[in-house]
């Protein structure tokens, strides 16, 4: 039998021997550092919130905060309980949201665009491209307990679930106007803003890109996958802004929700 | 007509090093032209690879100023007026002389992708593709084989023992570019995972960054690839219906006599 083998490589020869990190002389290192502080500012600020037990639910206006929904602790407002709650008191390091969060933090945790981030920023594994990085060895996602980012798509189902609870949270909250009814304040705005910038987040990650079109071989024998492919295909080639924008969304909500129900600011009101 | 600093590696991988060089530039330039100005004036004996210098024979690859890129496609006028120019060769690969490189990684993994496989009862003039159907491989298609993303991939630029187990990111994307296909009938995905190495790219994508040809390598090649081997080792019902066997279809092995070694990992 013939051999396919290319010819080797030719022996004796070596890369080249440079001993600098990188020769890179434009300014690499920024973006791993605002990466790893703006990480690092939405979780501390994310722990302390979650950890609060209080600010979460403005009862005049409705507004609850993505930060505690669905509220299931026994110590929740009533109101703001809209899925009901567990029979038990929460100590004080479990979050009103226990049921959410976790998986959120998982469906973020293990997203390939946060995976990008801080494997750059933070393990530096590249931090920045050709520069050399500091590790001894290297193998990646192949391996315990690195291949378990493999089960991203199950957070991906189990946040969608949870963005049907954001959804209805700020649907709920257009229905307590000042005479009782519907009615529209600014919080109402910045609910719905929030979701609909959850929503783009969630359907532009690459697991929906992958499940509901990309997985068949033949687009043209399955047009709707097809069509349904390419819409996410437009969200997709966006999901670091959505990935970012969401953060600070976040922020801004549950930050104005505590605001209003602490009673600092009182919520404009735009219609009844 | 300016003067400026180039700092060019001379000699092989082991022994070489920069020589510093006051060369001529004039308006318009690229840094494959510099280059060919010193082979015409200080260095007659300067190797540099280059065919096309059209940015499409993809022969050109070095490291400028340490970023990987076609050294006919960087223009000279995007530098600082001072600033010195470092030209390397590819990191990646062994260095035969000067800015050459022997790519031969490359071609070896090439061989080892199993080749595209048609319905065995296929006759010629049967397929029927519709644009649909090719989109998303004629992005790959694109590739002019530079090699560029193979170079600047931490997996085995950083790790050089990574290079039997990893095929680099171009290769990776020729797998998901057959695995696509609406006429293919082999399944990659396994030896995509555990000979290919797919498990060791981190999607920090590098090699989308340096692409002259702006291939989304990681978006369109490389994260549905991850999918999809997910869907046939990842997903407990294909798992599952495996043990108790339901699942059709033969894994594809590597095509006999491709590798010079053994020891891959299954065996
Ligand atoms: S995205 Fe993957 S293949 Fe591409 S450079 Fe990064 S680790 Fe390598
Ligand atoms: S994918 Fe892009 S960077 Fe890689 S070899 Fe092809 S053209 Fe070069
Ligand atoms: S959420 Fe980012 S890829 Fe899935
Ligand atoms: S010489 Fe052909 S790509 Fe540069």
């Amino acid at each position: 039998m013939t051999s396919t083998l290319p010819p080797p490589e030719r022996a004796g020869l070596a890369r080249a021997r440079i001993s600098a990190r990188t020769l890179r002389t434009d300014r690499w290192w920024v973006a791993p550092l605002l990466t790893t502080l703006g990480l690092t500012a939405f979780l501390v600020y994310g722990l302390v919130r979650a950890l609060q037990q209080d600010h979460y639910w403005a009862a005049d206006h409705g507004y609850l905060t993505p930060f505690y929904s669905p509220c299931i602790a026994a110590q929740c407002a009533p109101e703001a309980a809209h899925f009901g709650r567990l029979p038990f008191e929460f100590p004080w390091w479990l979050p009103y949201a226990a049921i959410s969060l976790p998986f959120l933090l998982l469906f973020r945790f293990t997203c390939y665009y946060y995976r990008k981030a801080y494997y750059r920023s933070i393990w530096q594994a590249p931090t920045a491209c050709a520069v050399r990085e500091p590790h001894k060895r290297y193998t990646g996602e192949s391996r315990f307990p690195m291949i378990g980012q493999n089960l991203h798509r199950y957070f991906f189902y189990i946040a969608l679930v949870i963005s049907v609870v954001n959804t209805y949270d700020a649907v709920l909250a257009l229905f307590h106007g000042e005479q009782g009814g519907f009615g529209i304040g600014l919080g109402n705005l910045v609910l719905l803003g929030n979701v609909v910038l959850l929503w783009c987040y969630t359907l532009s990650c690459h697991s929906c890109r992958h499940v509901f079109g990309g997985r068949v071989n033949s687009f043209g024998r399955s047009p709707v996958r097809y069509w349904l492919w390419t819409q996410i295909t437009r969200l997709n080639t966006r999901h670091m802004t959505f990935a970012w924008i969401t953060l600070a969304t976040l922020v801004i909500t549950d930050l104005y929700v505590a605001l209003v129900a602490s009673g600092t600011v009182s919520d404009p009101r735009i219609f009844n | 007509m300016t003067k400026r600093t180039f700092n060019v590696w001379r000699g092989d991988g082991g022994a070489g090093a920069l020589a510093a060089y006051e060369v001529e530039v004039n308006e318009g330039e690229v840094v494959l032209d510099v280059l060919h100005r010193l082979q015409a004036t200080q260095a007659p004996d300067l190797a540099v690879r280059w065919n096309c210098k059209a940015g499409k024979c993809g022969s050109c690859s070095m490291e400028i100023n340490g970023r990987p890129r076609l050294a006919c496609m960087a223009r000279m006028s995007t530098f600082a007026p001072d600033e010195a120019v470092t030209v390397t060769p590819m990191r990646t690969f062994p260095v035969i002389r000067d800015l050459v490189c022997d790519v031969s990684y490359n071609y070896q993994k090439a061989r080892e992708i199993p080749s595209f496989t048609p319905p065995p009862d296929a006759k010629p003039g049967d397929f029927r593709m519709r644009q649909a159907d090719v989109q998303r491989m004629q992005e790959f298609r694109k590739c002019i084989e530079c090699f560029l993303c193979q170079n600047v991939c931490h997996v085995i630029r950083d790790h050089e023992e990574n290079k039997e187990s990893f095929s680099g990111p171009r290769f990776l994307m020729r797998v998901a570019e057959l695995e696509m296909h609406p006429e293919d009938t082999a399944d990659r995905r396994a030896i995509a995972q555990d000979e290919f190495g797919l498990g060791y790219c981190n999607i920090t994508k590098c090699c989308t960054e340096v692409c002259p040809e702006n291939i989304k390598i990681t978006d369109n090649a490389l994260i549905p690839l991850k999918e999809r081997v997910a869907d046939r080792k990842y997903d407990p019902l294909v798992w599952l219906g495996s043990r108790i066997g339901l699942r059709k279809g033969a894994d594809t092995p590597l095509p006999p006599n491709t590798r010079t070694t053994t020891a891959t990992p299954e065996q």
